[in-house]
């Protein structure tokens, strides 16, 4: 009864968003469509990493890495192609290609979590550097300069698919960006409530206990972390996108610093929250960004040291605490509710 | 006619941890539907046997085969696979999970989709947890928690069952429950037992095996080798005469 409820209600949440994606912009002004296509496309990039740390356990502190390469892989094929169809198919392929290499060697190698954390926040930076030092004519791949520490300007937005004679407009750019984190969310749900989608959780919860049960913990995470490439992959085409421009601060730490805090603001373990935790922050810090009074990375940590201590488990986490117990007193009719046990204990949200 | 393919056998298993020899030169030897109950003092390599046997470590020296197949140093999961489930030790189980999510976890593997979820309630059953079946498993009692790990060794229906130490934690009412149902179990699979509660031996136990110091002390019938005078003395913690 009470699940029947809670999946009517998350299916009409999800008709909701679709209808205000859909007249989002017609409502605001073209600078504010702007700036929440923008983080749209970084809240993508937060469900990448919600998904592979909040799922499937693993913390890569270089989500960046495979955001910046799908960025590189957009941008260098745009230009080549002077199509952005294509081009946003390799910014998939491309990151997922690399995490698979990269998540081969660290998980049939047994490296434990924390150098995993180590090895991917190192990768990040040796891709910063390399790419970095690639000023000159000499580094070119086709027709695209990498420019070094320059970047790529003036990068051919999205097209029609197969078109590339009509470039979307900022408003179509919106609708493309918000539509695809929509889907992406929608389609990590759909995983995660798949047989799939349990042993993920599964592996997370017991990697012992998965395989003494004849699953093979190797793949399940190789998989997992796959899928988180490709997705934080897609996020840097986004992300290119919107400004036309990729550089190699694309790869920088701070931003892969700052994935870790949307995530923990939103909530570990659940899909909505990181994306609110993304926008939230990125709203603030692009409000402190117009003005000089405070330094935003001040803001920044003593949003992360406010959360941590108060509110460790994030917002969406917390709000579905309080409402569930809510519910279970109105329901009981009196108040000795069931001490918070969770309904959903996969913490699929 | 030569000997039968014994279930499973070991020979001259060793496993050594640096200087400290945890199994020593085990030959093991179960048969076939066989319930084998192992015993020994704290450190004597039971759960370090279990342990190769699953493949959750290496041997240092030493085979180990299944059904006549070499499954030494093989993965756990590709052992899981062959037909070998445990309860280990220490609860090992899905804490974040329901009840149903672990046992389903579990049957899965072996089951068809058509009658996987009876599978799943014909366990829940077994193990009297119906009525916790949507309950986060870290909520429950301890050994309920060891009856969700039960529960999840058999939706899985292995050929030999490996318990370790399947009755601690549980209430005497639970324990003859655990009794009955192993020797349900038995009717149709191999079962090894590693308990220290001499009591549950009793209940179930056909022939015994006692490890010592990682050696194999005395392999009888449960009343021989509870009346043996080496195996008081090695619980008692008297030096064993040679």
């Amino acid at each position: 009864m009470t699940q029947r409820l809670a999946l009517f209600t998350q299916a009409l949440a999800v008709v909701v968003a679709a209808v205000a994606i859909a007249i989002a912009p017609g409502m605001i002004e073209i600078f504010t469509l702007m700036q929440i296509t923008l983080f749209a496309s970084m809240a993508v990039l937060s469900l990448s990493l919600a998904f592979i740390w909040g799922f499937g356990g693993i913390l890569s502190f270089g989500q960046t890495a495979f955001f910046g390469l799908g960025g590189y892989a957009y941008a260098v094929a745009a230009i080549n192609f002077q199509d952005s169809t294509q081009a946003i198919m390799l910014a998939v392929i491309v990151p997922a290609l690399f995490s698979a290499i990269l998540g081969y060697f660290a998980f049939y190698g047994r490296i434990s979590d924390v150098y995993l954390g180590v090895i991917t926040l190192t990768v990040t930076l040796i891709l910063f550097n390399v790419i970095n030092s690639t000023s000159g004519d000499e580094y070119r791949i086709g027709e695209a300069m990498l420019g070094g520490f320059n970047g790529i300007p003036a990068v051919p937005t999205f097209n029609m698919p197969f078109d590339p004679e009509s470039p979307l407009s900022p408003e179509q750019s919106w609708w493309a960006t918000a539509g695809t984190l929509l889907l992406v969310y929608l389609g990590l749900r759909a995983l995660l409530a798949s047989p799939f989608g349990r042993v993920i959780v599964a592996v997370r919860e017991n990697e012992v206990r998965a395989s003494l049960l004849g699953y093979d913990p190797r793949v399940v995470k190789l998989m997992t972390f796959i899928l988180g490439g490709a997705i934080a992959g897609l996020a840097g085409a986004l992300y290119v996108n919107w400004g036309a421009f990729v550089g190699p601060t694309i790869f920088s730490l701070s931003l892969s610093a700052e994935i870790i805090i949307w995530i923990t603001v939103g909530g570990l373990g659940t899909l909505l929250g990181p994306i609110i935790g993304c926008i939230l922050i990125e709203y603030i810090v692009a409000g402190i960004g117009s003005q000089q009074t405070l330094n935003s990375n001040l803001v920044l940590g003593s949003v992360l040291v406010f959360f941590v201590l108060l509110i460790p488990k994030g917002i969406v986490p917390t709000i579905r605490d309080i409402a569930t117990g809510l519910l279970a007193r109105i329901g009981r009719g009196h108040g000795d509710a069931t001490p918070a046990t969770m309904p959903q204990t996969a913490g699929v949200k | 006619m030569a000997e039968l393919t014994p279930l499973l056998r070991t020979e001259h298993l060793t496993m050594r941890f640096g200087g400290v020899v945890a199994n020593d030169d085990i030959n093991f030897t179960l048969q076939e539907m066989e319930l084998r109950c192992l015993i020994g003092p704290n450190g004597a390599g039971k759960s370090t046997f279990f342990k190769s046997l699953t493949g959750q470590q290496t041997p240092t020296s030493g085979t180990i085969a299944f059904r006549g197949l070499p499954i030494t140093g093989r993965l756990p999961h590709e052992i899981a696979r062959m037909g070998i489930g445990i309860k280990t030790q220490v609860p090992n189980v899905f804490n974040g999970l329901t009840v149903r999510e672990n046992i389903w976890l579990s049957a899965r593997r072996k089951t068809t989709s058509q009658s996987l979820s009876a599978a799943v309630r014909g366990v829940l059953d077994l193990i009297r947890l119906t009525p916790q079946a949507d309950r986060t498993v870290a909520t429950l009692s301890h050994g309920q928690r060891q009856w969700v790990e039960i529960g999840m060794v058999l939706a899985a229906e292995p050929h030999l069952i490996l318990l370790d130490e399947p009755a601690a934690g549980m209430t005497d009412e639970e324990t003859l429950l655990t009794a009955d149902i192993i020797r349900d179990i038995n009717l149709s699979r191999a079962i090894v037992v590693v308990e220290h509660d001499m009591a549950f031996i009793r209940l179930i136990a056909k022939t015994v095996t006692v490890f010592h110091q990682g050696r194999v002390l005395i392999e009888d019938t449960v009343d021989k080798v509870l009346a043996d005078q080496r195996v008081r003395d090695v619980y008692l913690g008297k030096k064993v005469a040679a």
